[in-house]
């Protein structure tokens, strides 16, 4: 028994390394989306406005060369905006829709530019999705699975219904939310090891109602 | 010096980690009562963030980086700002270590896999820590500050030194298992040989011994392996593991290198971040100053979490010197599992099984 106890507790601290492996962020987003409609009421797509950080827009601008120092023009900061959008992809866009529960893909974003305003990168984008839909309920959720970035929706405004039916309702949950952090809480069982979907618990889900 | 003063500190030791065990049991308990709320509404606290130690953790790190940006921004007009920087970058480094990172899982299981002493893990924390802030210097010093590249391009650099220190991982992890894996199955086999069966021990420690001679330029620790086999031979089945003091004589030093290279060639990228920031705002040096404080916060509690797992190896040691034979079995048992979580740690980076603190470049 005691030589089992041992072997455990050489387990335990070492597991204490592992199990802990959760990034934290190092980017931080404030986010504003709008939903957009078409004339039928079919959802097309997702215009995304975020705001990066100061220390992360600084790093981003690091060899970027501008005519006036300090200001930066759209045309001068459209490679780096190539550059975001193109590694974007490889997370998804860091944005998960459903309709009536069933996930939606994403087309290649569109419409994509970077603005420097009050010392902070403000990326622009449009995702349209690969089909357009009509549905119930649809739900939006912006976060980073592993969080590296932490996303926060806007204070004021973050999500807009763009032509929506005059009939949708909108429910918005952020991850300060007590509800939302309880339950994707139960979700997660932290001690499996597996961190593969840690930043759910800090995930914005945005949910529209069409009846 | 820590091992010198014995029982005490193993007892400080096991208590400690009874402590970090229990209070994890508490916060999965804690986890668990949440999600099984019965009426699945809002809990009586709504403005609650991700509890637990694992949030607090998190929320820690998310605080002190957050205030460096900012402090670095003051220290441009009010030079005092600069210590306030350097608390912080401590108090980060400390924290950021204590949450993600592998480098602390790595260190650990090294020790627990070799005959390691507390004092070496210390120092090899320390030795890594001090190689990743250099490596974050060196990158954006060169990078941004001589060749003004920009930041996709440092990025590059930071994601192929990433692979490589993944990849050092695994290969160090390998060999490990590789050099433990012979140590078990020779413990394995002649924990089988009982008593009156004398000539087959005899025969299969001279199979163990030509073993660790092959070996053992390769890796000291395997005189180890060897020791035990001697022991094993010479009392009949009443072994004690040679003490851990005894094999960190000089040249042992060599392969803690291998340890600090695989671990410290990856810069934090926290580091980098920082580093570009101050650059921007004409403080390079106070953000050289800061990298190389957080390394110190980092070594601090990789040190304290790699002392935790020798002396509790030393425990089991303890614990299995009592057992006739099957101690020692317990013990290469131990270290071979100990190499095993080092390989699974360096091939699940490098896969991206094992999250980790990515370099992200956009």
């Amino acid at each position: 028994m005691h030589r089992l106890y041992g072997i455990l507790l050489i387990v335990m601290s070492l597991g204490v390394g592992v199990t802990t492996a959760s990034a934290h962020p190092h980017v931080w987003v404030k986010a504003a989306s709008e939903l957009i409609y078409a004339p039928d009421g079919t959802v097309t797509g997702v215009r995304h406005t975020w705001t990066f950080d100061d220390m992360f827009s600084t790093y981003a601008l690091q060899g970027i060369e501008t005519k006036t120092k300090g200001v930066y023009t759209r045309e001068e900061l459209a490679p780096l905006a190539q550059t975001n959008v193109d590694s974007l992809k490889e997370f998804g866009f860091f944005s998960f829709a459903k309709a009536d529960g069933k996930k939606q893909k994403f087309n290649e974003p569109t419409d994509y530019y970077l603005e420097y305003k009050d010392a902070a990168l403000v990326l622009h984008f449009v995702l349209p999705f690969k089909t357009p839909f009509k549905s119930r309920q649809m739900q939006l959720e912006i976060f980073d699975p592993s969080y590296f970035v932490d996303f926060q929706l806007q204070d004021k405004d973050p999500i807009r219904l763009v032509n929506a039916p005059a009939a949708c309702t909108m429910a918005i949950e952020r991850p300060s939310d007590g509800a939302a952090a309880a339950k994707k809480l139960g979700e997660d069982n932290f001690l499996d090891g597996s961190n593969d979907n840690f930043g759910a618990m800090f995930a914005n889900k945005v949910t529209v109602n069409c009846p | 010096m820590i091992l010198r003063s014995g029982d005490t500190i193993r007892r400080g030791a096991v208590w400690s980690i009874l402590m970090v065990a229990a209070a994890m049991s508490v916060d999965g308990v804690l986890h668990a009562a949440l999600a099984q709320n019965p009426f699945g509404g809002p809990r009586a606290v709504p403005d609650q963030q991700v509890g637990g130690i694992i949030g607090w953790i998190l929320a820690k790190q998310s605080e002190f980086y957050r205030a460096m940006s900012s402090t670095i921004r003051a220290a441009k007009n009010d030079g005092s700002a600069v210590w306030t920087l350097l608390g912080i970058s401590f108090a980060y480094g400390i924290f950021h270590a204590a949450g993600p990172g592998h480098g602390k899982a790595v260190i650990s299981s090294y020790l627990v896999a070799n005959e390691e002493t507390a004092r070496r893990g210390i120092v090899l924390s320390f030795a890594s820590a001090l190689a990743q802030a250099l490596v974050a210097v060196a990158i954006v010093g060169i990078g941004a500050w001589l060749l003004n590249v920009t930041a996709k391009t440092m990025c590059g650099a930071e994601r192929i030194i990433e692979i490589a220190s993944y990849g050092l991982i695994a290969a160090f992890g390998a060999r490990l298992v590789w050099v433990k894996g012979g140590g078990f199955f020779r413990a394995l086999s002649a924990s089988r040989v009982s008593g009156p069966q004398l000539a087959m021990a005899h025969h299969d420690n001279h199979h163990g011994d030509g073993h660790a001679h092959h070996h053992a330029d390769h890796d000291n620790s395997h005189g180890d392996g060897h020791h035990h086999h001697h022991g094993h031979g010479d009392h009949c089945g009443h072994s004690h593991g040679p003490e851990p003091g005894e094999l960190a004589g000089p040249g042992g030093w060599k392969r803690g290198l291998a340890a600090i290279a695989a671990v410290g060639i990856r810069p934090c990228s926290g580091a980098i971040l920082v580093l570009v920031f101050a650059l921007a705002q004409g403080l390079f040096w106070a953000g050289v100053a800061a990298t190389f404080v957080m390394g110190v916060g980092t070594a601090i509690t990789v040190a304290a979490i790699a002392t935790l797992a020798v002396s509790a190896k030393g425990v089991a040691r303890r614990l299995a010197a009592g057992r006739d034979g099957g101690g020692a079995l317990v013990m290469r048992g131990v270290e071979f599992a100990a190499s095993g979580l080092v390989l699974l740690l360096g091939v699940g980076l490098l896969l991206g099984y094992v999250s980790a603190e990515r370099v992200t470049c956009f």
